[in-house]
């Protein structure tokens, strides 16, 4: 192959992976979504840091509670749900200002929990969790 | 392998055949679809009958998977030149017929966006995890044959290839037998005659598939096998079938000698219904007797009654994994042995199951699967039988 | 003067601290007697839960177990083939003498489950202190445990579910069963919603301990009386046990 052909080989694969990639970089600049935080607070964690890991720190607790039974760590989904959803329809999803479902929109990652877990907030007066 | 000498499959024939074939399998796959979106209510299946009509398909192609290969053993451990020639095809229904066997049975699952769960989570003591590497060494194992059967320069290794394939499909159908033998409980189940008869099942019920395969590529070629191999061939076909039935009969009669599990085989042989109905008339004389007549018959046995007899074996085959698959799970398990037992869960009770349309169209699409990768497969590899260069020995072997 | 106040003193300081006892006491006593362990802690194998049901005391035509593990674990309490059903009243005739009995039948939590032999990925496991349950993060829906299970105890979501409770999720194409109410045995609850329902009805059929506990009353009942599992001839050592049948 001549070298100028590999040249514009080159520059097409350049090309296609910067476009493919382009959204990425955009997301960076576009404004976050606004989400309705429902009750808030401090957060279990640093904020940056959920909104990065959470996913890991829920799965690691959630085989920890239900391979061994151990409860009331840190993150759980229960209490992600308790004070995040939305005080206006009691729940993490419904719309793309809900907390969860608004985010996973925004970054276009299926949501897998809550097919089975509960995604409104326990609205009895609860014991502490 | 000379392929100037093979006619190749007519163009036309070719493509409307695996264009059929593919949206046979498209509709099966849209059915699967239907069936995750809605749950598992959208077909004939509850918790009491939690495995039909799709298990029935899979079941099937994958016992008759195994069985299909015997041609290529007969010809590549045993020798047998006729049966060489076959052993391409051989190998390619296999693998088609797993591919599609499989599919089946995993766009059946509850959760199939999980499937690769079964390949990260591995429980060892699971038959049906040890299943899972049974059936993906049988694909690569076929495809390392396959490979040392069309390439020239590796023809010399297609005898040991040949070896571990026939061994692996005796360790795969003994698993696929194992599924239901380790089901202590139930008394349709947990018998140690079922690897055995599965064994014998599939020569069968494959052998019948290969010859219904060999006699479409040799109608659609305009060629006609030579009488003697269709022979020898169909008289395997006749031993197989009375294997089959001989274990059939001595499962059903162990089941019957232990009194605990005498009112499950009258459920299944006399007074079940539909279920006595398949076995009897489905199996016993549609899918044996009849074939057995058609083989053996003086003024029967051309090419005709072969590819009828294939036909009715496979029928047959359908009617009896039917009748061991649902009528199996339809009588209540014995959980108070002595008592009548009655519940809102179908203690005690006779189930009922009503298959689905979309759970039989994915039962379909699995074999349009199988057609199709054996339609494609026999073009673009020309894997038709070819005999011309070894007329002899053809009468004066026998086994 | 001094003697006095010396007494008084005395006094005060000796009341204080068997008041501190009195009051520290019960709660110290209640950990000893009650295995219940912290929140954090992982179950241990010391403990085996399991239940014990009189027949003799489960009246036929009550269903006050179903109902309430219905509501506790948000089953919708239908009977459709298709609908999930973790307890069931079964009625029971003996073929020869005729005699009848009532009896629920849940899954038995056996210390050598068939389900968790044949599970392909592991789903369906058994807890360190003896209940079986499914992990339905990698339960990929293909029902072999229920083909293997000799109680027909298990059950599989056949539609979309919504409107599942906080403390007991479940979904369309994974199976499930009896759990133990192992929410509430986590929080240190010594009692099953089934059980709960049938006292407060009266009937006190179902006792619900620990069976490794020597001092329990479900153990100490087991010792007392014959019990039988159900299809013991299997050998899985149920953790339900049963009396009268």
């Amino acid at each position: 192959m001549a070298p100028w052909r590999m040249a514009v080989m080159l520059a097409i694969c350049i090309a296609t992976s910067a476009l493919t990639s382009a959204p990425v970089f955009a997301a960076d600049e576009s404004p976050m979504p606004k989400l309705d935080i429902g009750k808030g607070g401090k957060c279990v964690d640093d904020p940056k840091f959920m909104r990065k890991n959470h996913m890991d720190v829920l799965k690691h607790q959630r085989d920890e509670t239900m391979r061994q039974g151990i409860r009331g760590g840190k993150y759980s989904l229960a209490a992600c749900v308790d004070c995040h959803a939305s005080k206006k329809n009691n729940s993490v999803l419904g719309s793309n200002e809900n907390f969860c479902q608004g985010c996973h929109e925004y970054v276009e990652v299926k949501i897998d929990c809550f097919e089975c877990h509960s995604s409104k907030r326990k609205v009895v007066a609860e014991v502490s969790k | 392998m000379q392929s100037t000498s093979f006619s190749r499959l007519e163009s036309r024939y070719f493509y409307a055949f695996a264009a059929a074939c593919a949206m046979v399998a498209g509709i099966g796959y849209l059915a699967s679809h239907y069936m995750e979106e809605h749950g598992h209510i959208v077909t004939g299946m509850n918790n009491t009958i939690v495995w039909g009509m799709p298990h029935v398909f899979a079941i099937f192609m994958i016992v008759a998977a195994s069985g299909v290969l015997n041609v290529a053993s007969i010809g590549s451990v045993f020798g047998k030149a006729v049966y060489k020639a076959r052993a391409p095809l051989s190998g390619l229904l296999c693998i088609g017929l797993l591919a599609g066997g499989l599919m089946v049975l995993m766009l059946d699952l509850g959760r199939p966006d999980r499937f690769i769960v079964a390949a990260t989570h591995y429980n060892p003591t699971s038959v049906f995890a040890w299943n899972v590497l049974l059936y993906s060494g049988m694909f690569s194992l076929v495809a390392i044959y396959l490979w040392t059967l069309l390439e020239k320069r590796f023809n010399s290794w297609s005898k040991p290839a040949g070896l571990m394939v026939f061994a692996w499909r005796f360790i795969l159908t003994t698993g696929t037998g194992l599924i239901f033998a380790f089901l202590v409980a139930r008394q349709a189940y947990g018998s140690a005659l079922l690897p055995p008869m599965f064994i014998v099942l599939s020569f069968a019920w494959g052998l019948a598939v290969f010859l219904l395969a060999q006699a479409a590529i040799y109608a659609w070629n305009r060629e006609t096998l030579d009488p003697a191999i269709l022979k020898r061939m169909r008289n395997l076909l006749g031993v197989f079938i009375i294997g089959a039935l001989y274990l059939v009969a001595a499962y059903h009669l162990t089941n019957l000698y232990f009194a605990k599990q005498t009112g499950f085989e009258r459920f299944i042989l006399v007074d079940g219904g539909t279920y006595p109905w398949l076995f009897w008339a489905g199996y016993v004389v549609f899918g044996s007797l009849l074939p057995l007549l058609l083989i053996y018959h003086p003024s029967l046995g051309k090419t005709r009654s072969v590819v009828a007899a294939s036909l009715l074996v496979i029928i047959g085959s359908l009617a009896l994994l039917y009748v061991f698959i649902i009528g199996g799970q339809a009588y209540p398990l014995a959980i108070f042995p002595g008592f009548e037992a009655s519940s809102s869960f179908g203690d005690g009770q006779i189930a009922a199951y009503k298959p689905s349309l979309p759970e039989f169209l994915l039962g379909i699409g699995g074999i349009g699967v199988a057609l199709l990768i054996t339609t494609v497969g026999v073009r673009v590899f020309n894997m038709l039988p070819h005999d011309a260069a070894l007329p002899q020995g053809v009468h004066g072997e026998t086994h | 003067m001094s003697d006095t106040n010396l007494d008084r003193r005395q006094f005060l300081g000796r009341a204080s601290v068997a008041l501190a006892g009195l009051a520290i006491a019960p709660g110290m006593l209640l950990y000893e007697f009650s295995q219940a362990r912290p929140l954090g802690e992982a179950a241990s194998g010391k403990v085996r839960w399991g239940m014990l049901i009189d027949t003799n005391q489960c009246e036929s035509g009550c269903n006050d177990c179903v109902t309430a593990c219905n509501e506790e674990n948000g089953l919708s309490g239908g009977t459709a083939p298709t609908d999930a059903q973790w307890i069931r009243k079964v009625e029971l005739k003996d073929t020869g003498s005729g005699r009848i009995t009532s009896l629920p039948v849940m899954c038995q939590h056996c210390a050598s489950p068939p389900c968790v032999d044949v599970c392909p990925t592991g789903a369906s496991f058994k807890r360190a202190d003896g209940i079986v349950l499914v992990d339905k993060h990698i339960c990929i829906g293909c029902r072999y445990c229920m083909m293997a299970c000799p109680y027909k105890a298990r059950s599989f979501v056949h539609e979309t579910l919504t409107d599942q409770l906080t403390d007991v999720p479940r979904g369309k194409g994974t199976v499930e069963s009896c759990t133990l109410c192992v929410h509430r045995v986590d929080k240190g609850q010594e009692t099953t919603a089934c059980a709960e329902a049938c006292a407060r009805g009266g009937h006190h059929a179902i006792l619900f301990g620990n069976l490794n506990d020597p001092d329990s009353e479900i153990s100490k009942r087991v010792r007392a009386v014959a019990t039988t599992q159900i299809r013991a001839d299997l050998g899985l050592n149920t953790g339900v046990r049963y009396q009268g049948i």
